[in-house]
C-alpha cells in the first residue's frame, strides 16, 4: 500500500517524458499536465488521511532495508506541502492555459512544468540527503528551463545569474554531503540523526551543519536573497508564480528537516537562523518598500515571508511548528494568487510601475477586489488564511520569550501591508486613465484560476479546523524526531 | 593517496574560483566545471580510497571498497554534465542577443 507513496513524483516525471513526444498537439498537453497535478494533489490527500490514521508512512525502493537503501518517508509536514504544491500548480496551469501564448506552449512547457513539481515533490518525500540533492536538481533544471523560455535578454540576463547562483549552491550541497559522508558514513537521514545523537553533536559537525545552513538558505531566499528579486520578476507571470509558490518553500522545508530532525542538539543554530530571520525580514520589507515596479514589491514580499517563516523554525516549540506548518500552506496560495494578480495588471495595462497606472478597479473590479482580499490574508487579517499562523508563531515566540523575533515579525507584516496597499492605493483607486476603446478585455479563462486561489484562502481560513488534526500531525512530527526515526529504523535503534 | 587527491582538490578549487571570478561567459562555465569536478574528487576521497578489494565480493569479505561514494560521484557528474551543457547553450543565446562580448555586469541604476 505504501508504494502510492512514490505517485506524486513518478506520474509528473512519466507524463512529461510522453508529453515531449506530443509536441503539436497543445490541447492534448494541456488536459494530461491538468489531470496529472490534480491526481497527485488526491494522491496527497489520501496519504496525509492515511498518515494521520496509521502514522508515519515509508518506501523503500527494490526492498533495500533502511540505511541501506534509498527511500521516500511520507510525513505530514511532507504530504501537507505537496498537497499544497499539487493544489497550487493545479490552478496555476489554468492560468497558463490561458495566458501563455501558443509559442511557448510548443516549446516543451508543460513537460518542463511537470518535471518542475515532480522536482519539488521529490524533494519534499525523500528521506536521504543525495536523493533530497538529486531531486534539487530535477527541480533547479526544469527551472532553469522555464525561466529562459522565450529569451527575452532580461530572461536571459537573470537566467545566467540565476544558474550561477545554484550551481554555487549544488556545490556547496555536495560538500555537504561528502564531509558528512566521510564523517557519520550514512546518507539516510533518520541513520544520520541517530549517529549524531549517539556520537553527540561536536564542532565538526556543527560546521557541517552551518554548510547546509548556508546551502539551504541560498536556495530558500534567507539572507542570501540577492539573486531572488531579479530572477523572479523576470519570466512569464504563471512561471513567476510557480517559483513564488514553490521553489523557496523547497529550500524552507529542507531547513526544517535538517534543523528538527538532525543537527538539533547545539542551540546556538538557533540563534544563528534567528538573526538570519529577522535582517531577511527587514531587508525584505525595506526592498518592498523601496521599489515602484509592481513585481519587484511582490518578489520582495516573497523574501520577507521566508523571513517570517524561519522565525517558526527558529523558535522550535510545538506552537510555532503548527504555526509554520499552516503558514507554509497559506504562503503558497497567497503567493501564486498574489504573482497571478501583479501579472495580470501588468497585462492589463501593460506598465510595471504602480505610479503610472491608475483608476483599475473601475475597468477591472475583479482584480481589484481580489487583490485587496490577497492583501489582507498576507498582512493576516483575521478572516482569511495568513492569520491562523501567525498567532501560533507568535504564541510560540512569547512561550519562549523571543519577543525581539515577536515584534520584528509582526512588524514586517506593517511593511507587507504598507507596500501592497501602495500599489493597491496607486494602481486601483483614483481616476482612470485607460479610455474605453484602449481597454483589454478581461476574459473569463484568466478568473477563473485568480477566483479559485482566492476561494482556497478564504476556505483556508474559515476550514482551519478541518485541517488542524493534520497541521498538529505534521508540528508533533517536527518537535519529535524520534517519531521520524522510529518509522525509518524500527524500534530497536531508538 | 588521499593527501595527494586532497591537494589536487584544493588545486582545483583555486583554478575554479579564479576562472569564476573573471568576466568572459566561457571562463565562467569552465570553473564551474572544474569546480565539479573539484568536488566529485574530494566525494571518492572522503569514501576512503584504498581499502584492499574490490566492491563487495561475498558477504563474508573482510575487506572490500565502499561502493556508495562511486554511485554518488556518477550521479553527480551526470548532472553537473546536464548543467554544463544547459550553461553552455544559454552563454550562446545571450551572446545572440546581446552582440559582441555578453557580459555579466549590473545596470546602471544598480
Amino acid at each position: 500500500m505504501n508504494n502510492i507513496l512514490v505517485l506524486p513524483m513518478i506520474l509528473p516525471v512519466l507524463v512529461g517524458v510522453i508529453l515531449v513526444f506530443l509536441r503539436p498537439y497543445i490541447r492534448v498537453q494541456r488536459m494530461l499536465s491538468l489531470l496529472t497535478t490534480m491526481a497527485s494533489a488526491a494522491v496527497a490527500a489520501y496519504c496525509l488521511h492515511h498518515i494521520h490514521l496509521n502514522g508515519i508512512m515509508r518506501l523503500d525502493f527494490g526492498d533495500w532495508l533502511p540505511p541501506h537503501g534509498i527511500l521516500f518517508v511520507g510525513d505530514s509536514f511532507a504530504m501537507l506541502l505537496v498537497l499544497g504544491a499539487c493544489a497550487v500548480s493545479s490552478i496555476i496551469l489554468l492560468y497558463a492555459f490561458a495566458m501563455t501564448g501558443i509559442e511557448t506552449e510548443s516549446m516543451f512547457f508543460y513537460p518542463f512544468f511537470l518535471f518542475l513539481v515532480a522536482g519539488v515533490n521529490g524533494s519534499f518525500l525523500t528521506g536521504d540527503l543525495f536523493n533530497l540533492f538529486v531531486c534539487f536538481e530535477v527541480m533547479l533544471l526544469a527551472s532553469y528551463v522555464l525561466l529562459t523560455l522565450g529569451g527575452r535578454k532580461t530572461q536571459l540576463k537573470e537566467g545566467m545569474t540565476y544558474v550561477l547562483i545554484n550551481v554555487l549552491a549544488s556545490w556547496f550541497f555536495l560538500l555537504g554531503i561528502a564531509y558528512l559522508y566521510g564523517v557519520l558514513g550514512t546518507l539516510n537521514m533518520a541513520h544520520i540523526a541517530v549517529r549524531v545523537a549517539e556520537t553527540g553533536q561536536g564542532p565538526l559537525l556543527t560546521l557541517i551543519a552551518i554548510i547546509f545552513l548556508i546551502v539551504f538558505s541560498l536556495k530558500a531566499g534567507l539572507l542570501l536573497y540577492f539573486w531572488l528579486p531579479g530572477s523572479y520578476s523576470a519570466p512569464p507571470t504563471a512561471v513567476a508564480a510557480l517559483f513564488g509558490a514553490l521553489l523557496t518553500k523547497v529550500g524552507i522545508y529542507a531547513l526544517y528537516r535538517m534543523f528538527t530532525l538532525i543537527f538539533i542538539h547545539d542551540p546556538v543554530i538557533y540563534k544563528i537562523i534567528g538573526v538570519l530571520a529577522i535582517v531577511t525580514m527587514v531587508a525584505g520589507c525595506l526592498g518592498a518598500i523601496a521599489y515602484s515596479d509592481i513585481r519587484q514589491i511582490v518578489s520582495y514580499n516573497v523574501i520577507i515571508s521566508v523571513g517570517f517563516v524561519l522565525t517558526g523554525l527558529a523558535i522550535a516549540t510545538n506552537t510555532a511548528y503548527q504555526g509554520a506548518s499552516y503558514y507554509l500552506i497559506h504562503d503558497m496560495i497567497s503567493k501564486a494568487l498574489l504573482f497571478l494578480l501583479a501579472g495580470t495588471v501588468v497585462y492589463l495595462t501593460g506598465r510595471s510601475k504602480f505610479n503610472e497606472i491608475s483608476g483599475l478597479i473601475r475597468n477591472y473590479p475583479l482584480v481589484g477586489w481580489l487583490f485587496f482580499l490577497t492583501m489582507l490574508a498576507i498582512a493576516g487579517i483575521p478572516p482569511f488564511s495568513g492569520f491562523i499562523g501567525k498567532i501560533y508563531i507568535g504564541l510560540g515566540a512569547i512561550e519562549t520569550g523571543s519577543y525581539v523575533l515577536l515584534a520584528v515579525s509582526f512588524l514586517s507584516g506593517i511593511g507587507v501591508l504598507y507596500s501592497l496597499l501602495r500599489i493597491f492605493l496607486n494602481s486601483f483607486w483614483g481616476e482612470t486613465i485607460i479610455s474605453e476603446d484602449d481597454q483589454k478585455p478581461f476574459q473569463k479563462k484568466i478568473g477563473l484560476p485568480l477566483v479559485l486561489l482566492a476561494v482556497l484562502i478564504i476556505g483556508l481560513g474559515i476550514g482551519a479546523e478541518l485541517l488542524s488534526p493534520y497541521i498538529q500531525d505534521a508540528a508533533d512530527g517536527l518537535a519529535d524526531p524520534k517519531q521520524y526515526i522510529r518509522a525509518v529504523m524500527g524500534d530497536d535503534l531508538e | 593517496m588521499e593527501t595527494l587527491i586532497t591537494l589536487l582538490v584544493g588545486v582545483l578549487v583555486a583554478v575554479g574560483v579564479y576562472l569564476l571570478l573573471s568576466k568572459e561567459m566561457l571562463r565562467i562555465i569552465l570553473g564551474t566545471a572544474i569546480l565539479s569536478h573539484a568536488i566529485h574528487l574530494l566525494l571518492l576521497t572522503m569514501g576512503g580510497l584504498k581499502k584492499g578489494d574490490v566492491p563487495l565480493l561475498t558477504e563474508t569479505a573482510a575487506e572490500y571498497t565502499d561502493a556508495l561514494p562511486q554511485a554518488l560521484i556518477l550521479t553527480a557528474i551526470v548532472i553537473s554534465f546536464a548543467v554544463t551543457a544547459f550553461l553552455l547553450v544559454l552563454s550562446y543565446r545571450v551572446y545572440q542577443e546581446a552582440g559582441r562580448g555578453p557580459r555579466l555586469r549590473g545596470r546602471q541604476d544598480e
